[in-house]
């Protein structure tokens, strides 16, 4: 268990700022960039289509990988530094 | 070599080796056959996963889904791979941490009540045993085309190599099946992928092929496939023409219902460690993109082809004569899945969108009195290597292939209904004093069980297995994933609260679909209809996401009015959100 209680809000807090900022990219490319701001990016083609065509059919899948790795990472990393890492 | 023997080769030859690891892995302890001894490597727990959770649906249909309809349904790809960032973020983790056997026993626990543990399990019940149905209809239609058995014999043949390995080996047997498994479907899904992205577009990765050139005509295939099917008379392919606000909650439901799903949750607790079930997420995620990836880019060129072949000079030029059509066609038409219809007697294939108002005209002047051609999208993929003109082989790899993710698939949930039954209902209710032994013993029992229902019921299948879909995501979206979610990150939840939630998100869903689809499914029952719904543009496969927001509301209501958790469960959300002492957690067995 963590030191104090003070430690354990101060861990839980980062985690709870870490898990907002990616579900916030999360809901971007894919509710965003996918579907409801696809009209504004109509304008940048890719490869025979729109970008958001491609967010909904590719580029948010490749997101989503990327969200999950970079939590596991940087939540090792912060259980390292408040010292609750696994024995 | 003949089709047939070929066929018979590769099935047989998988279902060897699934029967080989059920051998080598059997299970001896309760540990053993709920989480796999929690032994197994993230990555080969992310294979696992990956074949647990694409099922018959999404190795036979999602490309067909895409391919007939095009962005409209990239909702499917993004609800059913978004799901995993809300698993690994939010749930998976911390239910490792709690080190428990299932999905319904942490909510028992965490709201100190055997009502919401029973509600929990009479959802995962529902959800698991209206999802398996499916998948055992999928194995004797797959077994029934390929090996040219009855679908009966088709569905008892699977029926016992599943039973070989998940009676048996419980977790253990069914996980390294299920990376078996994981190899057959996704290589048999992308070598003729491979093939026709090199044929159309010269690129071997089918993903970056579908953004590339069409070699034929030297335009970008997706923009020479808007202009085939708009002079059809179809939809473009690339453009939006579903309502949003239905898109957007489809989406939504999709991805939380994914998240709740207790089949691919309880996976998580066979890793070591609370950082192992992080990195399992992803892993999880990977080898289901390489499927996910490129689906879309085979239902592009599916269609692409199925154009082509029907109009080989233009759609402005006459389409090809029935009785010159490739032998695919002439093969596929006696399953009933694709079929013909000479409507203006001419011996043509004309095929087009005959519901278009704006094509009637051009229709009328060429003489053409109803689109002639209809094709099941479920026979794209297990039709493409043909289409494609494929060797022998890659047919009868695609056979096996669809075989495998039916049959993980129903392996894995066939478990989360046999945990559900011997440790919750049994072991938690009603004979709490059952030693380990006996405990194995029912749990044996329960899956032997498990299968023998799901094979009467695969063979009889009630009229509303077609709605599996929308009933299995809608329960877990409104009813377990809330619950969960609730149950870790907040401290103030209580018993009440998360029984009144659940219950609400049940009912107002379980209503909802009822009244769009029937009362318990039964035809001309409806009030509504999901083309004109109750709700504003909300259909009842997307209330899934409705149920979870009301669950969460009432929840969360009712606890304010009601008194505080005690606490030694205020100490137990505390202790499941720090990794430290997984390993002792897991030890109370």
């Amino acid at each position: 268990m963590a030191d104090n209680q003070s430690d354990k809000n101060a861990y839980w807090s980062a985690n709870i700022r870490i898990v907002t900022w990616c579900l916030v990219i999360w809901a971007v490319v894919s509710f965003g960039f996918g579907i409801l701001l696809r009209p504004m990016l109509s304008g940048i083609a890719v490869g025979g289509t729109d970008l958001g065509f491609w967010f909904a059919q590719q580029g948010s899948i490749l997101v989503f990988l990327a969200l999950i790795f970079f939590y596991a990472w940087r939540m090792n990393k912060l259980d390292a530094e408040h010292g609750v890492e696994e024995d | 070599m003949d089709q047939f023997v070929l066929n018979w080769l590769f099935i047989g030859a998988s279902f060897a080796l699934y029967i080989g690891i059920a051998v080598w892995a059997r299970a001896g302890s309760t540990s053993e056959f709920y989480a796999a001894g929690r032994g197994v490597h993230p990555i080969t727990n992310g294979m696992a996963t990956g074949a647990d959770w694409m099922s018959a649906a999404s190795f036979i249909s999602m490309a067909g889904l895409i391919a007939f309809t095009g962005y409209d349904n990239s909702t499917f790809l993004m609800g059913w791979t978004g799901g995993y960032v809300l698993l690994a973020l939010l749930l998976a983790p911390y239910l490792r941490k709690f080190g428990k056997f299932t999905v319904s026993e942490f909510i028992g626990d965490r709201f100190y009540s055997k009502t919401a543990r029973m509600v929990a399990v009479i959802c995962l019940l529902v959800a698991s045993i209206t999802y398996v149905i499916g998948q055992m209809q999928g194995v004797g239609i797959a077994f029934g085309r390929f090996l040219e058995v009855s679908a009966t014999t088709g569905l008892l043949i699977g029926a016992c190599v599943v039973f070989a390995y998940a009676v048996f080996g419980g977790m253990k047997g069914v996980t390294y099946t299920q990376v078996a498994q994981y190899v057959v479907l996704i290589t048999a899904y992308t070598i003729p992928a491979i093939f026709i992205s090199l044929q159309l577009t010269g690129n071997p990765i089918p993903a970056l092929g579908m953004l590339g050139e069409h070699t034929a005509s030297g335009e970008p295939l997706l923009q020479k496939l808007d202009g085939l099917v708009t002079e059809l008379g179809f939809n473009s392919y690339t453009g939006h023409h579903a309502d949003t606000l239905n898109m957007v909650l489809f989406t939504l439901s999709l991805m939380i219902g994914t998240a709740g799903l207790p089949h691919v949750i309880m996976r998580f607790f066979t890793v070591p460690t609370v950082s192992d079930a992080r990195w399992s997420a992803g892993w999880t995620l990977v080898f289901i993109a390489l499927l996910y990836l490129t689906a879309p880019a085979v239902g592009s060129m599916a269609r692409l082809n199925l154009i082509t072949t029907v109009y080989p000079d233009g759609t402005a030029s006459a389409p090809i004569a029935y009785e010159e059509r490739p032998d695919w066609m002439a093969t596929w038409e006696k399953t009933g899945l694709l079929k013909y219809d000479d409507k203006n007697g001419d011996g043509l294939i004309q095929w087009y969108n005959e519901g278009s108002d704006g094509f009637a005209a051009t229709a009328a002047e060429r003489g053409w009195t109803g689109s002639e051609l209809s094709v099941n999208r479920d026979i794209l993929v297990l039709a493409n290597p043909e289409i494609a003109g494929l060797p022998g082989w890659v047919i009868a790899l695609v056979a096996a292939g669809g075989l495998a993710a039916a049959l993980s698939t129903a392996a894995g949930l066939l478990l989360a209904i046999s945990s559900a039954v011997s440790h919750d209902l049994l072991k938690g209710q009603l004979t709490p004093n059952m030693s380990e032994k006996s405990e194995l013993m029912a749990a044996r029992i329960s899956m032997a069980v498990a299968i023998a229902v799901a094979v009467i019921l695969g063979l009889n299948p009630p009229g509303f297995a077609a709605q599996t879909v929308a009933l299995a995501f809608g329960l877990a979206a409104a009813s377990i994933f809330p619950a969960l979610m609730m149950g870790i990150f907040s401290k103030r939840i209580n018993n009440r609260g998360a029984v009144a939630g659940m219950l609400a998100g049940l009912v107002t869903t379980l209503v909802y679909i009822f009244l769009h689809k029937g009362w318990l499914f039964i035809p001309d029952t409806n009030s509504f209809t999901d083309a004109d719904p109750l709700l504003l543009t909300i259909k009842s496969t997307s209330f899934g996401a409705v149920g979870a927001m009301i669950n969460f509301a009432v929840a969360i209501g009712v606890s304010r009015v009601t008194a505080a958790p005690p606490q030694e469960i205020v100490d137990l959300v505390e202790s499941v959100r720090i990794p430290k002492g997984a390993g002792a957690a897991a030890a109370d067995h």
